[in-house]
């Protein structure tokens, strides 16, 4: 039921940020309508669920988007210049990668993490290593993948001591 | 108002301008990239600054420009969208290129500087 509410709110918010109208009450009733439209599909698909509708979550991950884009900024930086550079210098290298979040949410983000920052692509995944394509051997460092691991882990609400 | 206060108007224009214009140089190196690069999973890291930092700016370039409006709401929605599908689609090319077999070249690539390759 909290889903259901959920995504009703959710739905509704972004039907009227996309149209904008407030005052045409055909339209308004139009929206409604199709806002429950999609309710009823999710509800007989039965994917009323965490994983379907994961705004709560968002927010929860805002503090490590931020981090994130200063990574995605930092990367593109140094993959520019190599691009750049007349003479140019490549070090590709396929390495693997220890996942730390359990969970398939928090996996995913790690995973499209490293495919987000420039430079480093994940290409698969076995098990509990993800296999990372990366364009420059500076960028294969274990302790900055553990640190983004760490902290996708901490951003799904997942605590470990270990790694 | 008084005429030593910086116009803040003018600021904003900068700001987003700047911001645009920036987005639009990256946009040009990972284009750059993707013709320079020597083979395909090199490639996708060039398109990777494309799909990341350029639109990052050239979103918030767009969003400092049009201020808190309606057109703000949703360039941040299709920020959100990007964020969310662009490393799923890349991931997916990726893979799909891995499965298929093609190996990625490793080691050490260098590509002689322009001047020193003699034209026959």
């Amino acid at each position: 039921m909290g889903y259901k509410i959920l995504l009703i709110a959710t739905l509704t918010v972004l039907w009227l940020t996309l149209s904008g109208y407030f005052d045409k009450p055909l339209l308004l009733s139009l929206g409604v309508l199709s806002v429950f439209i999609s309710i009823g599909v999710a509800w007989r698909m039965r994917i009323l669920d965490n994983e379907s509708v994961p705004y709560l979550r968002m927010f929860a991950l805002l503090p490590y988007w931020g981090w994130l884009a200063i990574e995605i900024v930092k990367s593109s930086i140094t993959i520019s210049a190599v691009i750049l550079r007349p003479d140019m210098v490549l070090t590709p290298r396929l390495i693997r990668v220890k996942t730390l979040p359990q969970s398939s949410f928090g996996r995913t983000l790690f995973a499209n993490s490293i495919t987000l920052t420039p430079g480093t692509v994940s290409i698969d995944i076995d098990d509990d290593e993800i296999i990372v394509h990366t364009l420059i051997k500076e960028m294969t460092a274990r302790e900055d993948f553990a640190e983004m691991a760490r902290r996708c882990a901490k951003a799904v609400g997942e605590r470990h001591v270990s790694f | 108002m008084s005429e030593w206060l910086p116009d803040l108007e003018l600021i904003r224009h900068i700001i987003a301008g700047s911001m645009m214009f920036t987005g639009a140089v990256f946009m040009l190196i990972g284009s750059l990239g993707v013709l320079r690069l020597p083979d395909f999973y090199a490639r996708i890291h060039a398109a990777g600054i494309t799909d990341t930092l350029a639109t990052i700016l050239l979103l918030g370039g767009m969003m400092v420009s049009s201020g808190f409006t309606q057109t703000t709401a949703k360039l941040a929605l299709v920020g959100v969208f990007l964020f969310l599908t662009s490393p799923t689609a890349t991931h997916a090319v990726a893979n799909a290129a891995h499965k298929a077999g093609i190996k990625p070249r490793l080691g050490t690539i260098k590509s002689p500087h322009p001047r020193d390759i003699k034209e026959d």
